[in-house]
């Protein structure tokens, strides 16, 4: 998802040629760059809206999944989703908390997400329809996040990979769960087999898209591994993720729904069917199935929630007031 | 539009015995709240028992570029460390 | 039976209150709510499986803490009015939570000496998250209580709502007359306690209620259980003797 980060990341800055050089000498000492540190203002920008469209993604990532929160079909069920749907509220805000060292506050961000300037992975905007996607997205969607975070962990910017390493901590559970429910859907009666085929058959290619484009087609993915922002094309994590996912899918008797699929012996990998760009497209410039309901939910939950943080400034203020007062 | 709520840094002891560590930071209008949401948000798995908030404006950090006459200067005072003096093997462990 | 019943109505509280907990998540007013609200969740759900995991036991016949959970109806639950109560607002949602923690907190106190053991460890568990729920929701009543007009009417209009399904804490219900679980009716005062003292910070007065709502314990529910119930019970029910 944090591939498609970088769509529209404007990278261009202006700083002299030995600015640049000395920066790009310290990211490839390795060296982390700290909020304080000068940076080209085209890493900063880059980064704010990478981290910002991440958060943007973990916390628009609650509502698919939340939507069965209230359905999980036992109560262990219940409490690991709930405890997951919350995990990825906390790395929104951990990765907020993150584009915050940059300059910009998390209203400002929320605000954007809110209006349509930015921008969240393209993977929330496909519904949830049965309870076998709860299992899936933890098998197919987090697993691919964690293909994407893991190397993110060692990102040039010290605060994204400080609270990328915080929620790969957190994710391991993540992808285990979901495979427990698909898995247990696959061994279960036929109607629970068909329900996990079905919602593998919904979100293999979704699945996918999230690495992004093409490496052919994406704009940005030069700028960005150069700084370390990124440090694996989108393709190549990809392929690892399809390597990965195949022999699972196997192993629960589950089919994968691109009859190209097959072993290429030479490269030591699977080749996969066409992706079809055209969708990911479309829903990358907001006209997924869910697009406008998921910036809804969003937006009513902000809008609700205004006089309850207005209540909470309003009584802070009254409370130091009184504090003077009582010194 | 509401006004920004207050950012707040989060530092958490993970047992008695060693020192509190940034682990992140949150958002509350006042220090109470902001200790309840550090509670809520960095303590879900048994990540500590003790917790500091301080407000991340009250924070004074030094300044990058003056990273070298702050911390390059002591470089070279090797004398300030162990390894400095010989001492011979015989003595043992000092 | 008798204690049997007893527990499913503690069950029944736990889950149906921490059920509509739940229906936040996502949606809280401030991202750090997104994270509390659950966290609370989480702590009733919990303590509803082992007391549902109890009552099977207690019961004898085979039943799981889901076949309690997702195969009785709205005649059959046995939870208090407060605790299925609709969200409304968050000033109602943090009120019904002081509410319940307020009963509950001294309820598990007086249960950790209780001489069925299973009682005495739920107690032993659960007197520390109530006393962190009384602690988060009070908090949050006395800021809106005494914050802008807005909130401060927010905060009143829902102790004229919930304040009527208070009175139904303390009825003793079927646990009346078992001695391994505490007298309901004898909480009231610390309960009052607790109430005036946040009330007091947050300018709230505690209404005297004529008409008190009640009926949960014998299953005469307010429409909106059956609702939650048919929403939660939904996929369970559609696959009868299926395993998740």
């Amino acid at each position: 998802m944090y591939s498609q980060g970088l769509i529209g990341a404007d990278a261009r800055t202006d700083e002299t040629p030995e600015f640049l050089e000395a920066f790009q000498n310290r990211i490839d000492a390795e060296e982390k760059i700290e909020p304080n540190d000068a940076m080209p203002e085209g890493y900063r920008r880059t980064l704010v809206r990478q981290i910002g469209q991440h958060a943007h993604s973990e916390i628009v990532g609650m509502l698919p999944e939340g939507n069965w929160i209230t359905r999980a079909p036992s109560l262990r069920r219940k409490a690991a989703l709930l405890a997951k749907v919350q995990d990825e509220g906390g790395h929104g805000l951990y990765l907020y908390a993150a584009a915050e060292t940059l300059g910009v506050s998390r209203e400002e961000m929320t605000e954007e997400l809110l209006d349509g300037r930015a921008k969240y992975s393209s993977i929330f905007n496909y519904p949830t329809l049965s309870w076998a996607d709860i299992g899936t997205i933890g098998w197919l969607v987090d697993g691919a996040a964690i293909m994407n975070q893991i190397p993110l962990c060692r990102c040039s910017y010290g605060p994204y990979a400080r609270a990328m390493i915080r929620v790969c901590k957190e994710e391991s559970f993540h992808q285990r769960q979901g495979y427990e429910i698909v898995m247990t859907l696959a061994q279960g009666t036929p109607d629970q087999k068909a329900m996990a085929q079905d919602s593998l058959n919904r979100w293999w290619w979704p699945s996918l898209m999230m690495f992004g484009p093409h490496d052919g087609d994406s704009v940005h993915g030069d700028q960005s591994m150069a700084w370390k922002i990124k440090r694996f094309s989108n393709d190549e994590l990809r392929q690892k993720f399809i390597d990965a996912t195949v022999p699972q899918a196997e192993y629960l008797g589950l089919t994968i729904p691109d009859p190209d699929l097959k072993w290429n012996e030479e490269k030591g990998g699977y080749d996969h069917g066409p992706i079809d760009w055209d969708e990911f497209w479309r829903v990358v410039k907001g006209h997924g199935p869910m697009a406008r309901d998921r910036i809804k939910a969003r937006k009513k939950a902000w809008d609700d929630g205004a006089w309850v943080r207005e209540a909470a400034l309003a009584h802070a203020e009254k409370r130091k007031a009184r504090k003077l007062v009582a010194e | 539009m509401s006004g920004e709520v207050p950012l707040w840094e989060v530092f958490i002891r993970p047992r008695n015995g060693l020192s509190h560590k940034h682990v992140g930071s949150i958002h509350a209008a006042d220090e109470v709240m902001a200790l309840q949401a550090a509670r809520d948000v960095y303590t879900r798995r048994g990540e500590g028992n003790s917790i500091w908030v301080v407000p991340s404006a009250a924070i004074t950090a030094s300044d990058p570029d003056q990273a070298a006459e702050n911390f390059e200067p002591t470089g070279e005072k090797i004398y300030r460390h162990p390894t400095f003096y010989d001492i011979p093997d015989e003595v043992g462990h000092m | 039976m008798a204690l049997f019943d007893a527990v499913l109505e503690l069950a029944d509280d736990h889950l149906v209150l921490g059920h509509r907990l739940s229906e936040w998540c996502g949606h809280a007013p401030m991202l750090e709510e997104d994270l509390a609200l659950p966290n609370m969740a989480l702590d009733l759900i919990g303590t509803a499986r082992t007391l549902y995991d109890y009552a099977a036991q207690l019961e004898g016949e085979g039943r799981s803490e889901d076949d309690m959970a997702y195969l009785r109806g709205e005649r059959e639950y046995r939870n208090l009015l407060l605790c299925e109560r609709p969200n409304e607002d968050f000033a109602h949602t943090v009120l019904r939570q002081l509410y319940f923690a307020a009963f509950m907190k001294p309820y598990w106190e007086a249960a950790l000496s209780s001489s069925d053991e299973v009682i005495a460890g739920v107690a032993g568990k659960a007197v520390k998250e109530m006393a962190y729920h009384i602690r988060h929701a009070g908090e949050w009543v006395i800021r809106l209580g005494d914050g802008t007009d807005e909130s401060a009417r927010r905060m009143k209009d829902a102790v004229e709502a919930l304040h009527i399904y208070t009175g139904e804490l303390f009825e003793e219900g079927a646990a009346e007359g078992i001695d391994a679980l505490p007298s309901r009716a004898a909480i009231q005062p610390a309960w009052e306690a607790t109430i005036d003292e946040i009330f007091g910070h947050a300018l709230l007065s505690r209404p005297v209620v004529q008409y008190p709502q009640t009926g949960g314990r014998v299953g005469k529910h307010g429409e909106g259980l059956g609702h939650l119930l048919a929403e939660m019970q939904s996929v369970y029910r559609a696959h009868p003797g299926a395993t998740w």
